[in-house]
């Protein structure tokens, strides 16, 4: 069997699998993302069925998938929609910041993993995952509710941070230190100010080489750009990323509405082609000892995602039930998370930080979803009254 | 009379429009940027959250939109019937067996025979203010008629049976 017919054979079979997993997860009513996974640890690396033609493809098409991933969350955006949300929850994004980030680097800091893997450790349990929270509103029919906006500009401010934080990510594990790092930094705030501006101000400019109405021209120029941008921010070291997202906001109007069609059945697949491809690359016996920390790292920042939403649905004027909605429907973290642990592994920064990635993604994300639910159940909703009951008695009984 | 509309942006998704009854009760309608629309009934208890959520498809909230448009016209045309004295207004429906069923209005002759006025006909969720006597009339339409008791008596007797 020559190399390209085994990789066929390889890339087909695994596909067809993460379809089947991806109907499992439909009929489940969960995110695909951690059946994603464990089909990527199931094979490869220590997994029962070793790939060996098709690792290569894998790898390309991961790096495509984080480009389509971003890009596309760039498109869900409009210019404007940041500028609103950063104006009106910088306190609680602020908040969520400091609350979700600080725990992951002490973390890794008490793992012994030095400084460098202290702040990789700090986004991944600092993001949450936009795309699995959005399924999670839509499924639960929660995007009429008032403390919707409220959730939805935290993700949208975690979102736009990644564009300045990626930057110094991917100087800091390049090992270029902290003048570097500063560089990228400012290289990236301006990068992304200038093309902020344009989508503001000529926004139009930019959509307006491009046809909304031709799909196939509008698919291969957007997905062209995109990819060069991408391939340019790399190049000066600032995360292709976080290039690709900014093109996602810089396009505007019917162009963006008609690109988020035409390229989203390319994001579903390459976007599992890189879940699957970081399950290939982390070895399940890996994943055994760092269980245990895992868990624990799982359960304190799932506890101050809660504890952030619920103080910003409390200062935007949310009643007791929308605020515990707000915190628990913010605690699944998900691609980001994987997107930065990634960064961090294929610059071989600590070995021990993909497991424990991998193992703190399916935690949340499984946990996530179902947490969310709390606050329809019943004797959650009686506990709240009460509650509620008992301190107005107790302002009666003074 | 203002009634207060909230909009709020929904980033990445399209924007959410509320409307507060005076009652106090909340309702919303989120129209996605892809087109779709969900109209959410707020809960009571829990004036924050949406009790139930019904997604709508184009002609499914058009149609909502007409029914709730056709019913605030009828109820302003009926508010007459407290403001002149001695006129009334009447809501008559064109029965089937009606000669003039598939005709058009100027045949009735009804204001030179009855002394009465036709203001609207409501069709099914559409109303047509102001008929010309070029408007037709089908079986079923809603006739909605000005005049005094006496000629609405007899107008109901015209559009029964035709006249004399």
């Amino acid at each position: 069997m020559t190399e390209s017919t085994l990789l066929l054979i390889e890339v087909g079979a695994l596909l067809l699998g993460l379809g089947m997993l991806a109907r499992l997860a439909n009929r489940l009513g969960i995110s695909p993302i951690p059946l994603y996974l464990a089909a990527g640890l199931a094979c490869g690396d220590g997994g029962f069925v070793p790939l060996t033609a098709s690792t290569e493809f894998f790898e390309t098409g991961s790096e495509i998938g984080v480009i389509l991933l971003l890009g596309m969350l760039g498109l869900e955006y409009t210019a404007t929609e940041l500028v609103t949300s950063l104006r009106q929850s910088r306190t609680a994004g602020l908040i969520d910041a400091a609350l979700n980030a600080l725990p992951g680097a002490a973390f890794a800091l008490l793992m012994g993993w030095g400084p460098i893997a202290a702040v990789a450790v700090a986004g991944i349990t600092w993001v949450s995952s936009s795309g699995v929270i959005a399924k999670v509103l839509r499924d639960l029919k929660r995007l009429g509710n008032r403390e919707t906006p409220t959730i939805l500009s935290i993700l949208v401010i975690e979102d736009l941070a990644m564009a300045f934080y990626l930057p110094i990510l991917s100087a800091l594990v390049l090992g270029a230190g902290i003048v570097a790092g500063a560089t990228a930094l400012v290289v990236a705030v301006a990068v992304v100010l200038v093309i902020l501006y344009l989508a503001l101000r000529h926004g139009r400019v930019i959509s307006a080489i491009f046809a909304p109405n031709h799909p196939e021209s509008l698919l291969l120029g957007v997905l062209g750009l995109t990819m060069l941008v991408a391939g340019l921010a790399q190049q000066v070291n600032v995360s292709a990323a976080v290039g690709a997202f900014l093109v996602g906001i810089a396009l505007s109007g019917q162009v963006a509405k008609n690109a988020q069609q035409v390229l989203s059945p390319l994001r579903d697949l390459f976007a599992a082609v890189f879940f699957v491809f970081f399950g290939l690359v982390t070895n399940p016996a890996d994943i055994v000892p760092v269980i245990v920390p895992a868990a624990v790292l799982a359960l304190v920042t799932m506890a101050t995602k809660v504890y952030t939403g619920y103080r910003a649905a409390a200062a935007a004027g949310f009643g007791v039930p929308a605020r515990w909605r707000t915190g628990f429907t913010l605690t699944p973290r998900g691609e980001f998370s994987i997107v930065i642990a990634g960064l961090a592994v294929s610059a071989g920064l600590e070995p021990q930080l993909a497991p424990l990635a991998t193992a703190y993604v399916l935690i949340t994300v499984l946990a996530g979803p179902l947490l969310a639910r709390l606050p329809e159940a019943l004797w959650f909703r009686r506990m709240l009254r009460r509650r509620a009951t008992g301190t107005a008695g107790a302002v009666i009984a003074r | 009379m203002s009634v207060r509309v909230e909009r709020v942006d929904l980033p990445g998704i399209g924007t959410r429009h509320d409307v507060i009854t005076s009652a106090g009760r909340r309702i919303g309608v989120v129209s996605h940027r892809t087109g779709e629309r969900e109209l959410a009934i707020f809960d009571l208890d829990d004036p924050d959250s949406a009790a139930d959520s019904i997604d709508l498809s184009d002609s499914e909230a058009s149609a909502l939109a007409d029914i709730l448009g056709a019913s605030v016209m009828l109820g302003q045309l009926l508010g007459i019937q407290e403001q002149a004295g001695g006129l009334a207004t009447e809501q008559l429906v064109l029965p089937t067996s009606s000669p003039y069923a598939g005709g058009v209005l100027g045949d009735t002759k009804a204001r030179t025979r009855t002394s009465t006025s036709i203001v609207a006909i409501v069709r099914g969720t559409v109303v047509i203010p102001s008929p010309t006597p070029m408007t037709p009339l089908q079986a079923g339409d809603t006739i909605i008629a000005v005049g005094t008791r006496s000629g609405l008596d007899s107008l109901a007797q015209l559009l029964n049976s035709g006249p004399g």
